[in-house]
């Protein structure tokens, strides 16, 4: 899988809160959340950005708050992968749950600028600036979390489990 | 073993097991509320199965914007009794019999020492303090665990915490907790399970503990866990609806980390805003003048910390120019306030007293901050617009200073009120 997009870059700590604040959580429609997303980090975001862009933040990224509607509005709203140094576990697990692809890299998130292009080969764990012409490493996925993916996220996974254990022996 | 890895592998039919291994377990007990169910629902519903793993076991709590705040909210809540109708389900709470999920599932002894608990919401990690294993998750888990019974966990490294020495006047679990998140940051234990322990925690009551487990998460930990006791026993042999388990760590039990708190140095701690780790003594705060207080929340909503609250502000008003919420967390706890006289003590103050919801402490309703305004609250976040307006502020404290602060109009110490 490559994914290649625009650079949007934000610090340490994100939170669930900044990410789709509470006053929002009344619904669960992924189109109405993508139109608060990252609100109470950066106002005019929801405006900014555009389908395909990439989030590269620092650390603890996600933090707080269980809310799957937080990758699920940064997924809604077109962005196509979260990097960051090092992520909360509930985002983490709710990431690779519902297929929003993301990347532990301390160096992307130390070397991109807001605004870079880059290109994510996620199989290798490579990352390209090439606005900048440079190469990073991310953490390799751990191999149940590719087994996740290739499945389509959890409920998939899931069904495929469910529909093995029924079967009549 | 340590106690985590212990109920670990207790739930995943295993002898021995070690941090990093990623293991598929059963799970004793499930949950969600108003935000995180509807989106659980949907995603059961694409598994296409027609059945439940158990149905006393899934318990469905709508308290987050509950009592409904708006059309909205009465949609999402509705979502939760259909379901819960349609799958006959034994654990959903109606308004009026809910409380805040993790105030009432304890309570009602739903959730007992040895269990293996996930909950869609992050302060599912409360429920260690009665020496079980339980940690948040989004909703697709919960989800794949209602149809399952199963989940998937990377088994934590666990970190230890020792109390020890003598607690100062008004400084309890909450303060313990907040200086804890102090020290080692928001991301202090990122992916590790926190275990309590020492003379300080052996003597510390329930609620006290409840108090602690449930900020594990503040500083990124997995969950939060204290070995169960004679205190543990007291609690929940008068309320466990099941058989428990006590499990303990093993004296040769792997640490990544030890770290020990000499008690008489930890003052009454206030997290600033806008993270929890961003902690002060409550002395050098007293030039913060507040909008508005809130006692409750899963963290402080509790008897014991209404009790803390009133005997601070009993005979005392509030200032003019604050507003103070009283929230207790269950139907049970709000009940024996007004038996005991608390709720009369805080309305003759001149605070709202009100029935049980999340509320305010995610800016749902029921006490929103206005751009600029500013909050001292028992709950347990003070990101950024985490109680209303994104340029209002939180600062968290444990209950008397919150009471002592309505009192005087900024923050203060008890000592200065009582
Ligand atoms: S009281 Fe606050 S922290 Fe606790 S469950 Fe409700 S919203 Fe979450």
């Amino acid at each position: 899988m490559i994914l290649k997009g625009r650079v949007w870059k934000f610090g340490n700590n994100i939170d669930t809160d900044a990410i789709i604040p509470a006053r929002y959580l009344n619904t669960s429609d992924p189109k109405e959340l993508a139109k608060h997303v990252m609100e109470d980090a950066d106002k005019d975001f929801p405006a900014k950005v555009k389908k395909g862009d990439i989030i590269i933040a620092e650390n603890n990224f996600g933090c707080g708050s269980s809310r799957e509607h937080a990758p699920i509005a940064i997924k809604a709203a077109g962005v196509q992968a979260v990097i960051a140094k090092s992520f909360a576990r509930i985002f983490y697990r709710n990431a690779f749950n519902i297929g929003l692809p993301i990347f532990e890299s301390d160096e992307a998130s130390e070397k991109t600028k807001q605004g870079d292009e880059i290109e994510i080969d996620a199989d290798r764990g490579i990352i390209k600036n090439i606005t900048k012409n440079e190469q990073y490493i991310s953490k390799p996925i751990p191999s149940f979390m590719q087994e996740l993916i290739s499945a389509g996220g959890l409920i998939e996974w899931t069904k495929r489990k469910m529909a093995i254990l029924n079967q009549p022996t | 073993m340590t106690i985590s890895e212990k109920i670990l592998a207790a739930h995943s039919g295993k002898e021995a097991l070690s941090p990093g291994e990623l293991i598929n377990a059963q799970v004793d007990f499930i949950l969600a509320n108003d935000i995180t169910a509807p989106i659980a629902i949907d995603e059961f519903k694409k598994i296409g199965t027609q059945s439940v793993f158990n149905k006393d076991r899934i318990a469905f709590i709508p308290d987050h914007f509950a009592p409904q705040k708006d059309i909205k909210a009465a949609e999402q809540c509705k979502i939760l009794k259909e379901f819960s109708k349609a799958f006959d389900l034994g654990l959903y709470f109606e308004v009026g019999r809910m409380g805040i999920e993790h105030a009432l599932l304890p309570e009602e002894g739903l959730v007992v020492p040895g269990d293996l608990i996930i909950g869609a919401d992050s302060h599912t990690c409360t429920y260690g303090a009665l020496g079980a294993f339980s940690t948040g998750v989004g909703s697709t888990d919960f989800a794949s665990a209602m149809a399952t019974g199963e989940c998937w966990f990377k088994v934590p490294e666990s970190m230890k915490f020792i109390y020890y020495g003598k607690l100062n006047k008004w400084v309890g679990g909450k303060d313990l907790i907040l200086h804890t998140i102090g020290d080692i940051g928001v991301d202090g234990a990122l992916y590790r399970a926190m275990e309590f322990e020492g003379e300080i925690i052996r003597m510390l009551p329930m609620h006290a503990r409840l108090t602690m487990c449930n900020m594990a998460i503040e500083a990124g930990g997995k969950n939060g866990i204290i070995v169960p006791d004679e205190i543990t026993e007291g609690y929940v042999k008068k309320r466990a609806k099941r058989k428990y388990n006590f499990y303990s760590s093993d004296k040769d039990a792997t640490y990544v980390e030890v770290r020990e708190y000499d008690c008489s140095k930890i003052p009454i701690t206030v997290s600033c805003p806008h993270l929890p780790s961003n902690t002060k003594p409550a002395e050098e705060l007293s030039q913060v003048t507040v909008d508005q207080i809130v006692i409750g929340s899963c963290t402080n909503g509790r008897i014991e910390d209404l009790r803390e609250a009133a005997q601070v502000i009993k005979g005392k008003k509030v200032h003019d120019y604050v507003r103070m919420i009283v929230i207790p967390a269950t139907q049970k706890i709000y009940l024996q306030a007004v038996k005991e006289g608390l709720a009369e003590i805080f309305i003759n103050a001149g605070a709202v007293f009100s029935t049980p919801t999340c509320g305010p402490c995610l800016g749902g309703h029921m006490g929103v901050l206005a751009e600029g305004e500013r909050a001292i609250a028992t709950t347990n976040r003070n990101f950024a617009g985490r109680m209303g307006h994104p340029k209002s502020e939180v600062y968290l404290s444990n209950p008397s200073t919150a009471a002592a602060s309505a009192v005087l109009g900024r923050i203060s110490i008890p000592e200065e009120v009582v």
